[in-house]
């Protein structure tokens, strides 16, 4: 039955050392621990939603980015597409040209040719003309060299003028 | 652990060496029994040659003639002292009386006895433990990091009994009873702990005396009915049942008993879960004195199996140790929680409206 009587000076001592304890505890060390405790889950609760904050926009940017670089994209196809439209258009173009100017230099070149052909075609009969006149007055210089041939020349004109 | 349990064996091998060299049978009973009550002196070891160490003790005693401070070396010295001696057997077997009218008398015995010394001791680990934390807290503000160490592990099961008891179990007005049920928590654990441990300045059986778990329990009886709300009483005094089982006061006595029941339970549960574990440990260890004459196979199988199981138990007691602090905790809480009743009436007869 000892052990199931409570000794009175234990209890005394018991209950002054638990009442200090508590006191020195209550007082000093628990509201801290625990407001500081508290003070640090709001805070980490708090960053945890700013953290989520910030991801979903983050996620917001990442979406608007990806729609940048699709316009980007698209606008270059488009450009691309352009730009092969408009090469082609002008590489057309200047074929056209090139050869409507091919086509008038030959042209050109043609007539002028044909002009220069005419010009050396009149010279060339100018110079047979004046190279047959020359030969004609030789010969006529040579037929006329005697007094006959002379007479019978100006009769043979002057038939002809009658 | 089992270093621990081969000191702690030790320490009752050289208790019953001195047993049979005074030519006494080995007495399991009355050795777990003496380990398990209190003492004035703090017995640390028996040499071989049979020379007690121990840490003496003051005994402060208000007797007939005033009050002493005196050491039990002193006593034995003079065998007795201002009228005063140690019985050694009756009522107050181990105590110190004195004799008055012929008969023994106990006197006002305020001995910082070894179970006083280990409230003491884990009263002063309490403080200088908490105190460093709150140290820890002070000198950090909430953009550091959580601590680490000591004061890591504290927050940590902090934590965990503010979240998980205290908090679901007190209500909304947690903060103002946090305090006591924490340190309850703590002083117990720590106690626990430190009866585990077979030497100084553990060993000491606090939390498996029931004077101490009687002032805790107090402790909580008080936190319950000096905290509790009008709603509390009323429930008592003048519960919501039929008028018979009221003006014939049924039900209010069986509250009111209810009120004195719960922290003797809780006085009870914690003793005796302590004490037991503690002399299942000491029976064990006695196995091995016991069976010793038996010769060496015997004695030596027997050694094995009860080492064995000593080690199975101190496991055990290393869960109790926990198990009963939290346990203490989370009733401590619920009573608590059960005197914070507000509005509960008035909410019922919202909803039948």
């Amino acid at each position: 039955m000892g052990l199931l009587t409570p000794e009175v000076g234990l209890l005394f001592w018991m209950t002054v050392a638990f009442a200090v304890v508590f006191a020195v505890l209550a007082k000093v060390a628990f509201p801290i621990i625990l407001g500081a405790m508290n003070e640090r889950k709001a805070y980490i609760d708090s960053s945890l939603d700013e953290a989520r904050k910030a991801n979903s926009s983050l996620e917001g940017l990442k979406a608007q980015g990806m729609e940048i670089v699709s316009n980007a994209e698209h606008e270059r196809v488009a450009i691309l597409k352009d730009a092969a439209e408009q090469r082609d258009r002008i590489i057309g173009q200047a074929e056209t040209d090139a050869q409507n100017r091919g086509a008038e230099i030959i042209d050109a070149a043609r007539r002028q040719a044909e002009v220069e052909r005419e010009a050396i075609l009149a010279e060339a009969r100018n110079e047979v003309a004046l190279l047959a006149l020359g030969i004609a007055e030789k010969v006529m210089r040579r037929e006329l060299d005697s007094q006959s041939s002379r007479d019978a020349l100006s009769e043979a004109m002057f038939d002809e003028l009658k | 652990m089992s270093l621990l349990l081969l000191i702690g064996g030790g320490r009752i091998a050289n208790a019953s060496e001195t047993h049979q060299a005074e030519g006494e049978p080995f007495n399991a009973k009355e050795l777990v029994l003496g380990h398990l009550s209190d003492s004035y002196e703090w017995h640390i070891m028996t040499t071989a040659k049979g020379k007690e160490i121990a840490i003496p003790l003051p005994i402060i005693v208000r007797s007939s003639t005033g009050w002493h401070c005196f050491t039990l070396r002193k006593l034995h010295e003079a065998g007795e002292y201002e009228g005063l001696y140690v019985a050694t057997e009756g009522k107050y077997a181990g105590k110190i009386v004195e004799d008055l009218d012929g008969g023994q008398h106990r006197p006002l015995d305020l001995s910082l006895t070894k179970t006083a010394c280990g409230i003491l001791i884990s009263s002063l680990i309490l403080i200088v433990m908490f105190l460093f934390t709150a140290r820890w807290y002070r000198r950090h503000d909430k953009y550091d990091y959580h601590p680490k160490g000591l004061a890591g592990i504290l927050e940590w099961l902090i934590n965990s009994l503010v979240e998980n008891i205290i908090k679901p179990c007190v209500g909304e007005n947690y903060l103002k009873f946090a305090p006591y049920l924490l340190t309850a928590f703590f002083f117990i654990f720590i106690s626990n702990l430190l009866g585990l441990v077979p030497f100084f300045p553990g060993g000491a059986n606090v939390t498996g005396n029931i004077a101490v778990t009687l002032v805790l329990a107090v402790a909580t009886f008080l936190a319950v009915n000096l905290c509790g709300t009008k709603e509390y009483y009323k429930e008592i005094f003048w519960p919501e049942v039929p008028i018979f089982l009221k003006a014939f006061p049924l039900m209010p006595l069986i509250e009111f008993i209810g009120l004195f029941t719960k922290p003797f339970a809780l006085m009870i549960r914690l003793f005796a879960n302590i004490m037991a574990g503690h002399s299942i440990i000491l029976s064990l260890s006695c196995i091995i004195f016991a069976t010793a004459h038996l010769g060496a196979a015997m004695s030596g199988s027997m050694t094995f199996v009860a080492v064995l199981f000593m080690i199975f138990m101190n496991c055990l007691e290393l869960l109790v140790a926990f198990l009963q602090a939290y346990v203490f905790t989370m009733l401590s809480s619920v009573f608590i929680g059960l005197a914070q009743v507000k509005g509960h009436h008035k909410q019922t007869e919202n909803t039948n409206n």
